[in-house]
């Protein structure tokens, strides 16, 4: 367990962690304003790494591609609240799952019409490829170090957005309180499909930039959306700041377990035994994870208090 | 207006005579699908209770459909491979009798959702769902990754497993092996919600505090709920692997939990016979919008939005036209 590789796989960590802070930040952000839990976010995920894939491979530009997807999932997500999710905000949590969920249906068949089944390339621009060489000796994709940065500046924006300009007060506003923010004038369904599609744009960026490394293709987005869903009961639903806390330690967490878990059972069982085991429990990390988070704080890290 | 209980005794005939049809007619893929749509419907009937009655939105009980399927895969797999499940502390040999399956899969389905409801039951609302969510995609994911039973392959099962005095490979015969299954717990539910315990859990899902206030322990109603629900739906998973002789990690998946509550909803939600249509529905569309459309998901998504839009009583209500009274 040399020093490189823990440094190699803590990066990993990190880059799986900002990109789940990506998905996260706009699940908690349209929870904790319009109070909807949206399945769909991952289609918006789907979509915005489709977007990238089809322009990447019109143009040639990955700086497009990315613009595309932003823009492709912001459109989409834009969309969605108007037609379908503005009708939900008063309604139980069961049927905004449902109508989600039907969302996730049509979206994913539509896109297998449209594209086929068979998964698409996006490849990484030539500029980003290869290794850096960071102090210590440890070498390290360019494109993933690119990734954790692109994710670290997202999230500063972000919080410059919500902490200092006007559309981030009246969002902090509609968290606390709709009514009041709706009689002082603000035009609040415009601010909700604002935020939806703020959203859904985060999500289509992170689908795209994560659609490089992976293969781009249909029901790609739900395992992640999976994931942040244990991001944001960890950090506490509807706080940024636990949307950030809960994606990095969900990234290492699942990173780092994958990797030394096999390695610290060796320790006393035979090799194979402990590969599979390991493996096994290191599946599960991350829920053990947010059990005990939960059963220490059942509202998440920073979640308000009930 | 048609009362619920007629309904409900047209659907009874209906799950009688379609198979006896099919019988006749000589149509034995016509029997497969109507038990396929029965052990949905037995799946959702355990989930009913939790949703329904109790009001807990549990968006994970293929956590207990899969465990009861691998309870039944695994079992299976050492019989016909002649290899003890178990040597130490004390021999287990695997076994092909379903009621020997059925009980470990109640059991073992049981204990899952004791432990998982102990965790999620401690919240509410979202929390809840995604906490449930979260366990059944744990589940999956470790059945990926436990190798020694065929991983994301899963596992074949060459002959479907034996049931005293009856051969289970003759489609009609493992239909009304289920079909009598079903209506033993669809009995069972009906005599459970109209129990002094039922009653409670229904009152809890209405007023939690006043349950509270008159000295109810709300946590224990609730978990005892969610345990009867998941060892329903484990019960459902054994069968469901018996008639597909084929475990996989897929009936872990979370499309199949969004499923469950997709047939209570079609049905309604809290009627006792609500999962039945909605699984009878579900079955019929997806092999006649299959057969017409492969990308069929497409219009189930439609429906099932409409529904949940503009009808919020799924087909009971439109057919009963009166508050469904949970139960």
């Amino acid at each position: 367990m040399s020093f490189v590789l823990l440094a190699e796989q803590v990066l990993n960590g990190l880059q799986l962690g900002v990109m789940l802070f990506l998905m996260s930040a706009g699940l908690t952000l349209i929870f904790g304003v319009m109070g909807l839990i949206n399945l769909a976010h991952g289609s918006l995920y789907m979509i915005g790494a489709f977007a990238a894939a089809s322009i990447a491979g019109l143009t040639g530009s990955f700086i497009l591609a990315l613009l595309a997807a932003l823009t492709g999932a912001a459109i989409a997500g834009g969309i969605v609240e108007m037609v379908v999710i503005r009708r939900l905000y008063r309604r139980d949590h069961l049927d905004q799952v449902l109508a989600t969920f039907a969302l996730i249906l049509i979206f994913s068949e539509g896109t297998r019409w449209v594209f086929g089944s068979f998964p698409l390339y996006l490849d990484i621009p030539t500029y980003l490829q290869g290794p850096v060489f960071l102090p210590g000796g440890i070498q390290y994709p360019l494109y993933r170090i690119t990734l954790i940065l692109i994710g670290l500046v997202v999230a500063f924006a972000l919080w410059l957005m919500i902490a200092k300009t006007r559309i981030g007060i009246q969002i902090r506003a509609g968290e606390n309180d709709r009514e009041m923010i709706a009689a002082l004038g603000i035009d609040i369904s415009k601010l909700y499909t604002i935020v939806f599609a703020l959203g859904a744009s985060l999500a289509g960026l992170a689908g795209a930039l994560v659609g490089a490394i992976q293969s781009v293709e249909v029901g790609m987005g739900e395992p992640v959306l999976i994931l942040a869903f244990v991001v944001i009961v960890i950090g506490g639903i509807g706080s940024i700041k636990g949307a950030m806390v809960g994606s990095i330690l969900v990234g290492l967490t699942d990173t780092l377990g994958g990797v030394f878990l096999p390695q610290i059972l060796q320790l006393f069982m035979d090799i194979s035994t402990a590969n599979n085991v390991g493996s096994s429990i290191a599946s599960m990390a991350i829920y053990i994870l947010m059990g005990g988070v939960l059963i220490w704080r059942p509202t998440g890290l920073y979640g308000s208090r009930p | 207006m048609i009362s619920e209980r007629l309904i409900n005794i047209i659907l009874i005939g209906l799950l009688v005579i379609i198979p006896a049809w099919a019988y006749l007619a000589d149509e034995p893929f016509t029997i497969t699908l109507m038990t396929r749509a029965v052990i949905f419907a037995l799946a959702a009937v355990g989930l009913n209770l939790a949703l329904g009655v109790g009001g807990f939105v549990s968006f994970g009980h293929a956590a207990f459909f899969g465990l009861g399927g691998y309870v039944m895969g695994i079992l299976a797999w050492h019989a016909q491979s002649y290899t003890p499940f178990l040597e130490l502390p004390f021999l287990i040999e695997g076994t092909q009798s379903m009621p020997v399956i059925w009980v470990i899969a109640v059991i073992l389905s049981a204990l899952l959702a004791l432990v998982i409801g102990v965790v999620s039951l401690k919240t509410t609302g979202v929390y809840f769902i995604m906490i449930t969510l979260a366990f059944a995609q744990m589940m999956y994911y470790f059945s990926i990754s436990w190798s020694a039973y065929g991983g994301e392959d899963g596992l074949s099962i060459y002959v479907r497993n034996s049931f005293p005095g009856l051969n289970t490979l003759d489609p009609i015969q493992f239909y009304s092996i289920c079909f009598i299954i079903l209506m033993a717990v669809l009995a069972l539910m009906a005599r459970l919600v109209k129990s002094p315990y039922g009653l409670a859990l229904n009152a809890a899902r209405q007023s939690p505090k006043r349950v509270e206030a008159v000295g109810l322990d709300l946590h224990q109603l609730q978990l005892l709920a969610f345990v009867i629900s998941g060892a329903i739906t484990g019960l459902a998973g054994a069968l469901f692997a018996d008639l597909n002789r084929f475990v996989s990690p897929n009936m872990f998946s979370w499309q199949l939990s969004g499923e469950f509550i997709v047939f209570i909803i079609i049905g309604g939600v809290g009627r006792l016979f609500g999962p039945v249509i909605g699984a009878l529905v579900f079955v019929g569309l997806e092999h006649f919008l299959g057969e017409i459309n492969d990308y069929w998901h497409i219009y189930l998504g439609l429906i099932l939005l409409l529904i949940v839009l503009f009808s919020k009583t799924g087909v009971m209500g439109l057919l009963v036209k009166k508050e469904a009274h949970h139960g």
